[in-house]
């Protein structure tokens, strides 16, 4: 069995999901116009993966080899049905609003997926339930970085409190669809350069 | 009549899956190198995107309603889509080989593709009948094909240019779609 902490370390920096991976974007495009939804995606996929890299690696030596990808997929959507229920229930209305066709669609977000057939399906429950820790906190904390950068340029507040005097100039692109490119374009070239000054 | 029109144009220009709702990134990120491949990726997509919505419709309302289970709708859909990829690959391979081989490798990544979904997803949320359901299909597809060959020119040209290090490969990538996605923004009051 592995070092649990280099297992999840792996997952939040080596192997990023969203920067050096570059998986999972349409959410990661989607919902990060304030740092409460990155948030909110972030915990709800995070949960998915965790709950299904469980089941999955205690299931892999039952599945036979052929059929493991639609094995996997009614695995995910069962959890993600579930995650669906439990946001409805007690969410926030809004914060649930501003997920809305997002929530389904994590079926189809290929962390989950790509985890559970490069990691949950060659390795023990426990090892998988630390794998799907680590690139749940680094999927959530990409998230929460860009809906941060973008809620404080774009709207000058963070987390939904006002940080900047209400007069500064709001440059409100950041919010809406071409600012959610920008912004991960640029963080992804911040995140390039300093992994190339320390290589 | 005009309705119809109106729905396939707006699906197509002003509430394009790629650039205005960030569905379809990842092969809209990962096969738009060349404008060859993605116009495969392209014509590929609305073939399977407009089946599916068809096919979707019919699961919806036949089965999941009928029976009352609307609450499996997620992974109802997801194995129709992943089995109709299949059966669309099966008799694309047996009926038309040279469809086939242009296809080839691009329609088993349509799986994952989730502006599929998403259409799927959409329909059934709106409330559309099966032309409805249909035509937004066919008409998301459209902007998606649209979106990723115009990407991939662009692309194309970047390849030869000088760039910091740092901005090579994905960054000035998001960057350019982020431009063509202003370019988009200048739909939304078309309709």
């Amino acid at each position: 069995m592995a070092n649990p902490m280099k297992i999840i370390k792996n997952g939040i920096i080596d192997e990023n999901p969203t920067f050096v991976q570059v998986i999972g974007m349409c959410p990661t495009l989607a919902v990060t116009s304030s740092a409460i939804n990155g948030l909110g995606m972030g915990v709800s996929t995070a949960a998915v993966l965790i709950c299904a890299n469980i089941v999955i690696s205690l299931i892999r030596n039952f599945i036979p080899d052929q059929v493991r990808i639609p094995a996997f997929v009614v695995v995910i959507a069962s959890f993600v049905t579930i995650v669906d229920f439990v946001l409805q229930a007690y969410a926030p209305t809004s914060l649930y609003n501003a997920l809305g066709l997002y929530i389904p669609l994590i079926v189809v977000n290929c962390i989950i997926l790509g985890r559970a057939e490069a990691f949950a399906s060659k390795n023990n429950a426990i090892d998988s339930f630390f794998d799907g820790v680590g690139q749940g906190i680094g999927f959530t904390l990409a998230l929460c970085i860009l809906g941060l950068v973008r809620e404080f340029i774009g709207a000058g507040t963070a987390f939904g409190i006002r940080v900047l005097p209400e007069a500064f100039p709001q440059t409100l692109v950041l919010i809406m669809a071409p600012g959610a490119f920008f912004a991960l374009g640029v963080l992804m070239a911040v995140f390039n350069s300093v992994k190339n000054k320390k290589a | 009549m005009v309705d119809y029109v109106l729905l396939v144009l707006a699906a197509i220009f002003v509430n394009n899956y790629v650039l205005s709702q960030f569905l379809g990134i990842c092969p809209f990120l990962g096969v738009s190198k060349k404008v060859e491949t993605s116009a495969g990726m392209g014509a590929a997509v609305i073939f399977v995107m407009t089946l599916a919505s068809a096919v979707a419709y019919f699961i919806y309302e036949l089965i999941l309603v009928k029976l009352g289970i609307q609450y499996l709708y997620n992974i109802a859909f997801i194995l129709v889509i992943a089995a109709l990829v299949q059966f669309v690959e099966m008799f694309l391979k047996k009926s038309s080989p040279s469809l086939y081989q242009a296809l080839g490798v691009y329609l088993p990544l349509i799986t994952t593709n989730c502006a599929v979904l998403g259409v799927a997803v959409t329909n059934m949320q709106r409330g559309y009948n099966f032309l409805q359901s249909v035509l937004n299909g066919f008409g998301g597809a459209v902007g998606f094909a649209l979106a990723i060959v115009l990407f991939a020119g662009i692309r194309e040209r970047i390849e030869h240019n000088n760039l910091p290090k740092a901005f090579e490969g994905f960054p000035i990538a998001l960057i350019a779609a982020g431009l063509m996605s202003i370019a988009f923004l200048g739909f939304q009051g078309l309709i």
